[in-house]
C-alpha cells in the first residue's frame, strides 16, 4: 500500500473530453487523465471530487499522510549522522563541533524531533509491511494497529531518550 | 478545419499506439527494493539507534573507537548503503506525485539520486578511513 499520496485535479480535469490531437504530455497527471477511446479519438477523464468530499483528518490518511512526512524529515535528519562520521573521520576538532551543535538546543530539539518521526515511521512502516503481506486490513483492526502505532510511538521516543539520558550521566 | 474528424482518429490499433512506449519490466523492482531495504533496515535501525544513544556524551576517542571495532565498521556501511538507497527510493515516488513538470520531476530525481550517492559514499569513506 502506498503511504500518503494525495492526489490533486490536474490542469484538465474540468474539461470531459477534448477535440484535440493527443499533445506531447507536459503534465504527468495528464498520464492518468488523457486516454483515447478504442476509435482513437481523445478522451479526459474526469476527477472524481474526492478533496472537497474526503475528511483528511482521518485514522486511514492522516497516518498515511504522516508516514511521508517523517520518511522526508528523517531522510533531512539523517545529514547529522553524515556530519557526525565525517567529523569522527576528520578529526578532533571537526568532531567537537557536531558534539558542541547536537548538546545545544537547536540540536536536542532536531535529535528529539527526529528519534519521535524516526520511530513513527519505522512502525507504521511495519504497519504497511503487514497491510503488503495481506494483513489488517479490517477497518477495526487498522484502528487499533494506528493507536499501537501512535502509543509506541510515544513509549519508544521517551524509552531512546532514558537510555542517551542514562549514558550521558 | 477541413475534416475535423480526421484530427482525433487514427489508423493504429491500441496496441500499435502503447508499442515502444516502454515496457513494465522495472515495474515492481523499485517497490519491491523499497520493502527489502525496510525490512533489513529494522534491526540495524534498531542497533544503531541504542547504540548512538549510549554513546551520547562519549569522548572523541571513544567514538572513534566504537566505530572502528570491525562489526560496528560493517553495520555500520551496511546501514549506510541501505538507508540511502530507501531515502533515494521514497523520495522518487514523493516526487513522482507532487511534482507535475516532466522536466522538473527528472531534475528533482536525479539531483536526489545524485545528493544520495554522495552522502553515502562520503560516510562510507569515513567508517573506511577510521576502521581500516
Amino acid at each position: 500500500m502506498r503511504q500518503g499520496r494525495v492526489r490533486l485535479p490536474g490542469r484538465h480535469a474540468a474539461g470531459p473530453e477534448s477535440n484535440h490531437p493527443m499533445p506531447i504530455m507536459q503534465d504527468s497527471r495528464d498520464a492518468d487523465m488523457l486516454g483515447r477511446r478504442t476509435d482513437g479519438s481523445t478522451v479526459r477523464r474526469p476527477l472524481s471530487p474526492h478533496l472537497q468530499v474526503y475528511d483528511m483528518l482521518q485514522m486511514s490518511s492522516a497516518m498515511s499522510i504522516a508516514g511521508r512526512i517523517t520518511g522526508v524529515a528523517w531522510s533531512v535528519g539523517v545529514l547529522l549522522l553524515v556530519w557526525w562520521l565525517v567529523a569522527a573521520a576528520a578529526g578532533p576538532r571537526a568532531f567537537a563541533q557536531v558534539q558542541w551543535f547536537l548538546g545545544s538546543w537547536l540540536g536536542l530539539l532536531i535529535l528529539v524531533g527526529m528519534t519521535g518521526a524516526a520511530w513513527f515511521h519505522t512502525l507504521n512502516g511495519i504497519r504497511h509491511l503487514a497491510w503488503d503481506a495481506g494483513h489488517g486490513y479490517e477497518i477495526p483492526t487498522m484502528y487499533r494497529s494506528g493507536w499501537t502505532v501512535l502509543i509506541a510511538t510515544a513509549v519508544l521516543t521517551v524509552l531512546t531518550w532514558l537510555v542517551a539520558i542514562i549514558a550521558w550521566a | 478545419m477541413a475534416n475535423e474528424y480526421a484530427d482525433h482518429t487514427t489508423m493504429r490499433s491500441a496496441l500499435g499506439r502503447v508499442r515502444g512506449l516502454g515496457s513494465a519490466k522495472g515495474g515492481t523492482d523499485h517497490w519491491w527494493m523499497q520493502r527489502i531495504t525496510s525490512a533489513a533496515l529494522l534491526p540495524l535501525t534498531l542497533w544503531f539507534a541504542l547504540a548512538a544513544a549510549s554513546l551520547a556524551g562519549a569522548s572523541y576517542a571513544e567514538t572513534v573507537a566504537w566505530i572502528g571495532r570491525p562489526w560496528n565498521a560493517v553495520l555500520l556501511l551496511a546501514t549506510i548503503g541501505l538507508t540511502f538507497h530507501h531515502i533515494a527510493a521514497g523520495m522518487q515516488v514523493v516526487l513522482e506525485d507532487y511534482v507535475n513538470q516532466e522536466w522538473a520531476k527528472m531534475a528533482a530525481i536525479l539531483a536526489v539520486k545524485a545528493i544520495c550517492w554522495l552522502l553515502a559514499l562520503a560516510s562510507a569513506l569515513a567508517v573506511l578511513r577510521i576502521a581500516v
